[in-house]
């Protein structure tokens, strides 16, 4: 039971070219809480799971310090530093029952037998795995494998943190349902810091306190799923968290009005453009842009996409494209011409990909 | 399903295959079968002999049965001992083996160099390397105060041998559980760490399981190699001294080749066989049902 700060760490693995040091983890700094639930997000080799290893020390960063609670724990090994880790695939001891699994890591730490087998046997009942206590764990299946490496992982009650790196990737997507709440029931009971690698933006959005979106080594954005929602910091956050992603039109923004092409959008706040600034772009998120038959944005739709439950319509705004919502009301079709509404309240200026808040004009 | 057509005419596609398997295979072993039934009196004429040769060789306390009996004794408990060796000491050489860098390489092909060696080189190389006026390890372990002669003391001869098998084939185990130790996933050395696990734990609980597979394969081939061992004896001891090292292959080739003891050679060869045959049906049938249960 810790909280964990990451005091500058940074990592490059060795091998790369030492001229432009290439950081697989830019350096970042974090207080990691006791108690929440975190979500790591980013696309494939963005540096989640260099970063994992680096807490659960599988990994030594080559820059900064790693503390528990204060104590500096950047050198110590992975056995030392009371640190559960849950791999993508399933690992389990063949030679061993389920029960066995699930006692192995308190076995090694020389707990006595009563405290083992009560602890084996909570960790089942929340699992689900009391039924095949007894059977040898080889023969069960991928999401039951699994479910025993989560077990492992949580067995221990004195851990910092328990770490999942991308767990439920083998799990069939029926299941990943009932085991994703499952591990949110399971953080709701123990009261645990858990970290959770993930590249798929709902696992993050469902399971986490808090999501970590990291891109190329860096980290863009810490935030409740609301705020990466409502206000992504970087335009990657807008795009790559909501489906689909939020729309980004070049403009020219002067006071509270951005210019895309001749259209012109009214920004409810004022916006001062940094000289600096090389590409200033507009984004708003589809499921609050809508288009009407009657407004002072005229576009052009390009294609309607019926998802059921709601209906999306590309739109030719001038030269660029956007993806707005259409509501179940309006009888717009392809090729006809529409109306854009955006709120301003949901209309956010990006600098260089960086977001910039506005003040009341 | 109910509409599938099918027809016998396939199984003609078998007759290349069943040829070649009956003329590399069936047809050498039934002359030896036909010579296992036959005596002869010389000049090429050969007359019925029923069973008597097998009856002769299965019965110990007869001149042949009891030669039979212990040359059988004698292979097994070579072969128990060159696995006892072994397969501890290649598993334990795998594990050494460097995992990353050109010493990968390096020790990889250092440990093949012995299983490049033909047989009988492997047998000339030894006889040499024992002898007690010349040979580095004859000279060195006399030096050192132990006595030893490899052509005169039974001891020392089976000494000779299996130090011999040893460094011959222990390079081979090792490989294969090389292979099979590389195939384990990172992620099993990870998770064992965030457990806890001792070195011996982690050996017993992933490595020793993840090569079961392998280490039948190489349970295998060693045997029916040592159990049908010729060469290298035949080199360095030549089955002696007296008949010490005189194991089944070099009694069977004194018989048929020195003696031109033809029915009993061909009633030990057949014997012989179904011996190697059974031994090894037993083998694979037990380890693979091992496989099975563990899976329930």
């Amino acid at each position: 039971m810790a909280s964990i700060t990451l005091d500058h760490i940074a990592h490059v693995y060795p091998g790369a070219a030492s001229a432009a040091p290439h950081y697989a983890l830019k350096p970042i700094d974090h207080v990691w809480r006791q108690g929440r639930a975190y979500a790591l997000l980013g696309p494939s080799g963005c540096g989640k799971t260099t970063l994992l290893n680096i807490i659960s020390g599988l990994v030594t960063p080559s820059e900064g310090r790693l503390l528990f609670d204060s104590q500096d724990v950047t050198n110590v090994s992975t056995e030392k530093r009371n640190i559960a880790q849950v791999f993508q695939f399933p690992v389990i001891y063949d030679t061993m029952t389920v029960a066995e699994n699930l006692a192995f890591p308190l076995k090694n730490r020389r707990m006595d037998r009563g405290s083992i087998d009560r602890r084996v046997g909570e960790i089942a009942d929340l699992l689900d795995l009391r039924p095949v206590l007894n059977r040898r764990a080889r023969g069960l299946t991928a999401d039951a494998k699994q479910k025993i490496s989560l077990g492992r992982g949580l067995v221990r009650a004195d851990v910092s943190a328990v770490l999942f790196d991308e767990p439920l990737t083998v799990i069939d997507p029926a299941l990943k349902w009932e085991l994703r709440s499952k591990l949110k029931a399971v953080h709701q009971a123990l009261d645990m810091l858990m970290i959770y690698v993930t590249h798929d933006q709902v696992e993050a959005l469902t399971f986490a306190d808090e999501v970590v979106v990291m891109k190329d080594g860096a980290v863009l954005q810490i935030g409740t799923p609301a705020d990466l929602f409502e206000r992504p910091a970087h335009s990657f956050v807008g795009y790559f968290i909501g489906s689909p992603g939020m729309n980004f039109l070049p403009a020219v923004v002067s006071g509270s009005r951005a210019a895309v092409d001749t259209a012109t959008f009214d920004l409810g706040m004022s916006y001062d453009i940094p000289a600096s600034g090389k590409r200033v772009e507009l984004g708003f998120r589809p499921d609050y842009a809508t288009v009407l038959p009657t407004g002072d944005l005229p576009v052009r739709i390009l294609k309607v996409e019926d998802l059921g439950r709601r209906r999306l319509a590309r739109v030719a705004l001038g030269a660029h494209e956007a993806v707005a919502t259409l509501p179940p009301e309006v009888d717009l079709a392809q090729g006809e011409p529409g109306w854009l509404h955006v709120p301003p309240e949901h209309l956010h200026v990006f600098v260089d990909e960086l977001r910039i808040e506005g003040r009341p004009a | 399903m109910m509409d599938k057509p099918w027809s016998n005419r396939a199984w003609f596609l078998v007759i290349p295959v069943l040829l070649v398997v009956l003329f590399s295979s069936l047809l050498p072993m039934m002359t030896v079968v036909n010579y296992s039934v036959q005596d002869t009196m010389g000049q090429n004429s050969f007359f019925w002999n029923g069973v008597a040769w097998f009856q002769n060789l299965l019965d110990p306390t007869s001149d042949m049965g009891g030669r039979f009996a212990s040359a059988l004794v004698r292979n097994l408990i070579f072969s128990l001992v060159v696995l006892l060796i072994e397969l501890p000491l290649g598993i334990a050489v795998a594990i050494c083996i460097p995992r990353h860098g050109w010493k990968v390489g390096a020790t990889l092909v250092l440990i093949a160099l012995p299983l490049l060696i033909p047989w009988t080189v492997v047998g000339t190389i030894w006889e040499i390397f024992a002898r007690q006026d010349i040979g580095l390890f004859g000279a060195v372990v006399n030096g050192i105060g132990i006595h030893y002669n490899d052509t005169e003391d039974a001891t020392s001869a089976w000494a000779t041998i299996v130090v011999m098998d040893v460094w011959h084939w222990t390079g081979m185990i090792a490989l294969l559980s090389y292979a099979g130790l590389k195939a384990i996933p990172d992620a099993f050395y990870q998770a064992a760490r965030i457990d806890g696990a001792s070195r011996w734990s982690v050996f017993r609980n992933i490595e020793l399981p993840k090569l079961q597979k392998v280490l039948v394969i190489a349970i295998l081939l060693r045997f029916m190699e040592s159990f049908m061992i010729y060469t290298e004896p035949s080199v360095v001891t030549g089955g002696g001294p007296g008949e010490a090292t005189s194991f089944l292959s070099l009694d069977l080739v004194k018989i048929a080749l020195g003696q031109v003891d033809l029915g009993n050679a061909a009633a030990m060869s057949i014997v012989y066989y179904l011996i190697t045959l059974t031994i090894c049906w037993v083998f694979f049938t037990i380890m693979t049902q091992l496989d099975q249960r563990k899976g329930l």
